[in-house]
């Protein structure tokens, strides 16, 4: 089996992550219950006649994953896979809407067309022109863990050299309010629902400074009082013991689900630092994605912003990173990095 | 692993050895193949929900309703299941039995689905009611496509592995080639694959507004055809090991020997002329499985019976195959097009006609396309199958074909 590289890493989210280098301490505090994107200027990205039928989604999707490849220095990847938990919801609410108001009558097929799911790995491949294998994930929160298990897998069987990976979700106008109408006040998801796209240039080429993906693993469901167990066992899987990870990446949002992460880290020694930040980009179905763009970062700029510390350890070189993340104690992914 | 070894694994063939299936043309394995050799469509005017467009189509319809579902599958009244998640668990328990499987976690198992539509029979339902009504809430959550895939691997007791594809109309191709690759690289044991999806509001008028359902029998591959019938259905297939095979003695029903997955690049709902990711996929699913193209016995073709897809799809299989495309048909006139479902559905007519040694008919069929003159076969036509290719093609340029063996 070979091993699997990230060459890049591209994130749209709500802070300005897309335009600068990875940097962020000049995080704005998200204030209200939903949040878009900081969305770059697309103009200068995608051609005109394009960007007019393009949703917020297939937007930044197309402007991430182009981005991505081109830091990689790939003009067409053997692969393109998105995940995508709502998908494109912002034109699902178009065609529905004009359903109901127009009682089945005088429609156009624009938004329906745009609607189905793998309209952001398709719009890349038509516009790199690309022929290759092309797959799109909608498994809520684990979408963007397996497309990214689906890479891995191609890099590591040597069927694909090169694989852009990706996850994307917009926050859409109607279906976000209902969502939020029936989250629990109490025990539910706090921090503010957002939306956002990274994606990733996976490689089975050996690069100075990229990043190995170690190794992933998704389950579909579990109890609070296993996940140590499953923890433990993917670490021994890989060949590693507690100690050798410097670094956590958590998903917290704030919910009673959390509670999934403090068993989680209660298989660590306290000098392992935790990190956070979905208080920074928001929850939504593909949030890990920026996860990973976090991971990739911090362990090739070694630098971690003050703002996503949990606790007050500092440990570089950073080499090991694992994360892990989970919503409403269902879709729980483990993926270890290192440098 | 070194290079040969590996390649070695990857040509490797997976053993399918339980399959379920609820169509228009049955809801079991035994009904759908008794349908398909009666030439007997499942094509009617539609019953199950209410539509402004019920005079002027026909459409691929499961006569079960979700109540009568709901019994058989004995599920609790109060349970946030959609028809989507209905159908999907009512085919992947049939899977599952029909592959012997009495404890689920004897082995990684794993649970791939695939969908176009999600929860979209409740949303487009209650949408404008969800912030009012108390009781129509419930399906607020269900409206992601991964909830249907929750619910089934739930009740089915797999808790590890389960995702969901959906590449629209190839959708659940793709989720069979996922379960192989799964069960190649050791990651899995066993994987039940497949697809659901029930009719809506929403792709009904979604495809009308792309003026491509026809509002007669649909005629795959005639020169005259009119269009498509959209039809609901779920079908799973389950993948074994050679490993459980051999340790369990088990009867392998048929191989999955090879798969291939390329895109279009050309339109977002339109094939190209010249069918070139469709001829890619065909190319590469040949390869893996290691067969010239003259050792396919029978193509079940993609076949909607839209002017655009016969025709790329037609040129795309002259290219593949020359002169001599071998015996081909599409079932789609007894099904309808199941959209995300319909990967899975002909992967199981494929095994059927490999365990039957028959070509199963494509109806309504008088007049070839002028500029390819391709006759599909239009009765039942019995013969030693060895390899069957199956096509499926979607939106976004999503081609895939799996190709199935004895």
């Amino acid at each position: 089996m070979k091993a699997c590289y990230i060459h890049s890493a591209v994130s749209i989210s709500a802070q300005n992550t897309f335009e600068t280098a990875f940097n962020l301490s000049e995080s704005k505090p998200l204030t209200s219950r939903k949040v878009n994107a900081n969305h770059p200027p697309y103009k200068t990205y995608i051609a005109p006649a394009a960007l007019r039928r393009m949703a917020t989604g297939v937007k930044m999707g197309v402007t991430a994953g182009r981005n991505a490849l081109e830091k990689a220095n790939i003009t067409s990847p053997d692969a393109i896979l998105t995940g995508t938990g709502m998908g494109c919801i912002e034109d699902t609410e178009t065609f529905l809407n004009t359903i109901i108001v127009n009682n089945e009558a005088y429609l156009t097929p624009t938004s329906f067309i745009q609607s189905t799911h793998n309209t952001v790995g398709a719009q890349i491949a038509l516009g790199l022109q690309c022929k290759a294998y092309n797959n799109t994930y909608v498994h809520g929160a684990l979408s963007f863990e397996s497309a990214l298990l689906d890479g891995q897998l191609l890099i590591k069987t040597d069927e694909s050299q090169s694989v852009l990976v990706g996850g994307v979700d917009e926050l859409g106008k109607e279906f976000i309010d209902y969502t939020i109408l029936v989250e629990d006040k109490n025990n539910g998801v706090k921090v503010p629902f957002s939306e956002g796209a990274s994606f990733f240039v996976l490689s089975s080429e050996k690069q100075e400074k990229a990043i190995k993906l170690k190794a992933i693993k998704t389950v579909s469901n579990l109890e609070e009082k296993q996940v140590k167990m499953v923890l433990n066992q993917f670490l021994t899987e890989n060949s590693y013991n507690p100690e050798d990870i410097d670094a956590l990446i958590l998903g917290c949002n704030g919910s009673i689900y959390d509670n999934y992460y403090r068993e989680a880290t209660n298989c660590f020694s306290e000098s392992t630092l935790q990190l956070e930040y979905k208080h920074v980009i928001g929850e939504y179905f593909t949030a890990s994605a920026f996860g990973l763009y976090l991971g990739f970062s911090i362990l090739q700029e070694q630098c971690i912003p003050e703002i996503l510390i949990k606790n007050e350890n500092s440990k570089t070189p950073l080499k090991t990173v694992l994360l892990y993340n989970q919503f409403k104690g269902r879709d729980h992914s483990f993926i270890l990095l290192s440098i | 692993m070194k290079k040969t070894d590996q390649n070695k694994a990857l040509n490797t063939k997976i053993a399918i050895t339980g399959m379920g299936i609820i169509s228009a043309i049955g809801n079991s394995v035994p009904e759908n193949l008794e349908a398909l050799l009666a030439s007997r469509s499942g094509i009617t005017s539609i019953s199950s929900l209410q539509t402004h467009h019920a005079n002027t189509i026909k459409v691929g319809e499961v006569k079960l309703t979700n109540t009568q579902l709901i019994d058989i599958l004995n599920i609790p009244k109060n349970s946030v299941f959609t028809r989507t998640a209905l159908l999907g668990l009512y085919a992947a328990k049939q899977a599952v039995s029909s592959a012997n499987i009495t404890s689920v976690n004897a082995y990684k198992t794993g649970f791939i689905s695939s969908t176009s539509v999600g929860g979209m029979d409740k949303t487009e339902r209650h949408l404008k009611e969800f912030s009012s009504n108390r009781k129509s809430q419930k399906y607020i959550n269900s409206h992601h496509a991964g909830d249907s895939t929750q619910k089934i691997a739930d009740a089915l007791g797999i808790t590890g592995f389960v995702t969901t594809i959906s590449t629209a109309c190839s959708s659940a191709a793709n989720a069979i080639m996922l379960g192989a690759r799964l069960i190649k690289a050791g990651i899995l044991d066993r994987v039940i694959v497949g697809g659901v999806d029930p009719l809506s509001k929403f792709t009904i008028n979604g495809f009308k507004t792309l003026m491509i359902l026809s509002d007669s029998d649909c005629r795959p591959f005639d020169a005259d055809r009119t269009g498509l019938n959209l039809g609901e259905a779920a079908a799973y297939l389950v993948l074994e090991s050679q490993d459980i095979i051999d340790k369990e003695d088990k009867k392998v029903l048929t191989y999955l020997s090879g798969y291939g997955n390329a895109n279009d690049a050309f339109h977002q709902t339109a094939s190209s002329e010249n069918g070139n990711g469709a001829f890619l996929a065909m190319q590469k699913a040949l390869k893996m499985a290691q067969l010239d193209p003259d050792e396919i016995n029978y193509i079940n073709a993609h076949g909607t019976a839209t002017a655009n897809n016969d025709l790329s799809e037609s040129v795309a299989m002259k290219r593949v195959f020359g002169n001599s495309v071998p015996d081909f048909s599409s079932t789609k006139a007894f099904t309808g097009h199941t959209l995300a479902a319909a990967g899975a559905i002909e992967a199981v007519y494929s095994v059927l006609a490999l365990q039957e040694n028959v070509v199963f008919p494509n109806l309504s069929f008088k007049t070839p396309i002028a500029t390819t003159l391709l006759h599909p076969v239009t009765t039942v036509k019995r013969k030693d199958i060895q390899n069957v290719l199956s096509n499926s093609f979607g939106f976004g340029g999503n081609c895939s074909t799996l190709i199935f063996s004895k």
